[in-house]
């Protein structure tokens, strides 16, 4: 191989490198279930979070896929495991492959109807696939539990030896190392061929048809995989409260998770975890001000980090600066 | 059963009124404007207040709430909306979540969170019977109302964008703004009062439907995805696209409601994903009639 080329190939695989500060923020992350054992709850809620928004990114971020209807594969994945756990068996594993598995599913299926128009359309054919599923889980409430929630849920213990603990030690430990492997599985997947075409097919998808990659097939793989993962974050969240209710499917789910997304940053892989933590802090912080009136403010600060221009918000020395469209 | 088709083409029209407005940026200044639902609810806030605190007559507080919301729509296109114009969809559709979310806070804060009740005046509670057996038409004096303003307002803007001076500039400006603008044609003026009566429009439809939609602070989350799917399955090209699709999701969900409670908006749902599997662009579009 010439040199040129060899160089051409190391700049690609530059940004697949771990970086120091990755290393040391994923200990950090495993340090905290240690250190603050009372607050396992909510690592746990924020690792589940993390997972979602991660899940978002990958359709939202990589892909360009404006999705309003996240929540759809979110509560798919916790019925699949919830039902699955009632009537099936309680192994709390085998619940999250099939929580994975119904999300992923989901995907398939309805990946078909994202794939063509504009982008009001993806909008409400997303927003429309979670208004469905919720009517439906309305319609069957003698399966779903409808509204009060299903009853009766009961986890097994983890690998057959830890109980789920009232505290949430257990789930926190549970909810990290799910979503520390979804972690490592994307950042394979986004370093890939697949991801890098998946980037350049937002940027510019008549380009990437016009040099013979379907442009399509990669866009439903995809969905598929951010369905399966958000299956994933919805399956641990019945298992770790013990709890599925038609909350699951509304619409602020699908707006709180973009909005944490876009907190963080959409089109890197950090931007979930980063927005998940990001946006349950704010969301702490404020509602200890205002208890009621906590959306005003989220709508505040979503308005202003719009006006200036969400690519800015990492980078604070162009604040100031007259912005270039 | 004609009783039910006549509340679901008042219901419809009233859709169709509160969509108008959203029709128009989405559709000609191609902006998402998912606060459009907010407007509407500022509208009926408009309404209920004026009426309560201030004791105005219900007739007189329809153009009042129209007035106000598009003075508002007016002012925050100037300072905010105009630097969204040029940004991407995604930008503009958390921009605009946010003041939904920043209204229904505000208006939770201001008039507090339980549900509004409208008190209509006497002469509008009248029903009006004809017929009998299956084909029994009732018709409340209200809803009436409804059909005849809503009648009124569609020719009226049909006329105003076909037949004025300004319907042509609208036109102009929105099919090349910089062309446009070459000609002398103060885009931005027209973009500014296009806004503004779009927003008026939908708090006119607000205090309209407040009797028939309630009213709660939760109003803009559960009415915007009625109003995104009346501009996504009627296109947003025409004044008639919209008004069809209104009245055929007014009328789907009328009869929806009321054989089949339990199955809600499901309908509507699986309606608009067919509609738009099979015309992606809407079912009236100038493409589509290539």
């Amino acid at each position: 191989m010439t040199t040129p080329v060899l160089q051409a190939a190391a700049r690609l695989r530059a940004p697949s490198r771990w970086r120091a500060w990755e290393i040391v923020l994923w200990v950090a992350i495993w340090v905290t279930p240690f250190a603050f054992a009372s607050h396992a709850a909510l690592i746990s809620e924020i690792a589940i979070f993390a997972l979602f928004a991660l899940s978002l990114d990958m359709i939202l971020g990589y892909a360009g896929i404006v999705s309003l209807g996240h929540a759809a594969f979110f509560g798919a994945g916790a019925y699949g495991a919830a039902l699955f756990a009632k009537w099936v068996m309680p192994d709390p594993l085998v619940g999250l492959a099939v929580g994975i598995a119904v999300g992923a599913l989901l995907g398939v299926l309805t990946s078909p109807l994202i794939v063509r128009g504009t982008d009001l359309t993806r909008l409400m054919i997303t927003m429309g696939v979670a208004g469905v599923l919720l009517e439906l889980a309305n319609k069957f409430d003698n399966i779903t539990g409808g509204i009060d929630g299903l009853e009766g849920l009961v986890v097994g213990p983890l690998l057959g030896r830890f109980d789920f603990d009232l505290a949430g030690r257990v789930a926190s430990f549970y909810s990290l190392a799910v979503l520390f492997v979804a972690f490592l599985l994307l950042r394979r997947v986004v370093h890939s061929p697949l991801g890098v075409s998946l980037q350049a097919l937002r940027d510019n998808r008549l380009r990437v048809a016009a040099i013979g990659m379907s442009v399509n097939g990669r866009l439903a793989a995809v969905y598929t995989l951010g369905a399966a993962l958000a299956g994933a974050a919805g399956a641990l969240l019945a298992q770790t409260t013990g709890f599925v209710s038609l909350d699951v499917f509304e619409f602020h789910r699908s707006a709180d998770v973009m909005l944490a997304l876009v907190i963080g940053g959409a089109g890197w892989l950090w931007g979930g975890l980063v927005g998940a933590i990001g946006f349950k802090v704010l969301h702490d912080l404020i509602s200890n001000v205002t208890p009621e009136y906590w959306t005003f403010w989220i709508g505040l600060i979503l308005v202003v980090l719009m006006l200036v221009g969400r690519e800015r918000l990492f980078r604070p020395w162009t604040w100031w600066r007259r912005g270039s469209k | 059963m004609l009783t039910l088709l006549f509340d679901g083409i008042a219901y419809g029209m009233l859709l169709f009124v509160l969509s108008l407005g959203l029709a128009v940026t989405m559709g000609l200044m191609n902006f998402i404007n998912l606060a459009h639902a907010a407007f509407a609810m500022v509208g009926g806030y408009v309404l209920i207040v004026l009426m309560q605190r201030a004791g105005w007559p219900f007739l007189a507080c329809l153009p009042a709430a129209f007035v106000a919301t598009a003075a508002l729509g007016a002012l925050l296109e100037r300072l905010v909306y105009r630097r969204m114009y040029g940004k991407s969809h995604l930008d503009q559709v958390l921009f605009s979540i946010g003041l939904t979310f920043m209204a229904m806070a505000g208006v939770d804060f201001f008039v507090g969170p339980q549900p509004q009740v409208v008190q209509l005046p006497a002469f509008f509670l009248t029903r009006f019977q004809f017929g009998h057996g299956a084909w029994q038409l009732g018709m409340g004096s209200y809803r009436m109302f409804i059909v005849v303003v809503c009648v009124a307002l569609a020719l009226g803007l049909q006329a105003l964008l076909n037949g004025t001076r300004f319907g042509s500039r609208l036109r102009a400006a929105v099919d090349d703004p910089r062309v446009a603008a070459g000609l002398g044609i103060p885009v931005d003026r027209v973009f500014l009062i296009t806004f503004a009566v779009g927003s008026g429009l939908a708090g006119l439809g607000g205090a309209l439907g407040a009797d028939v939609l309630g009213l709660d602070p939760g109003f803009p989350l559960k009415y915007l995805v009625y109003f995104l799917i009346v501009c996504a399955v009627g296109g947003t090209s025409s004044i008639t696209g919209p008004l069809v699709a209104a009245l055929v999701l007014g009328i789907a969900d009328v009869f929806g409601k009321y054989y089949v409670p339990k199955l809600g908006a499901f309908i509507v749902y699986v309606l608009m994903i067919a509609i738009l599997l099979w015309r992606p662009q809407g079912l009236f579009t100038r493409e589509g009639r290539k």
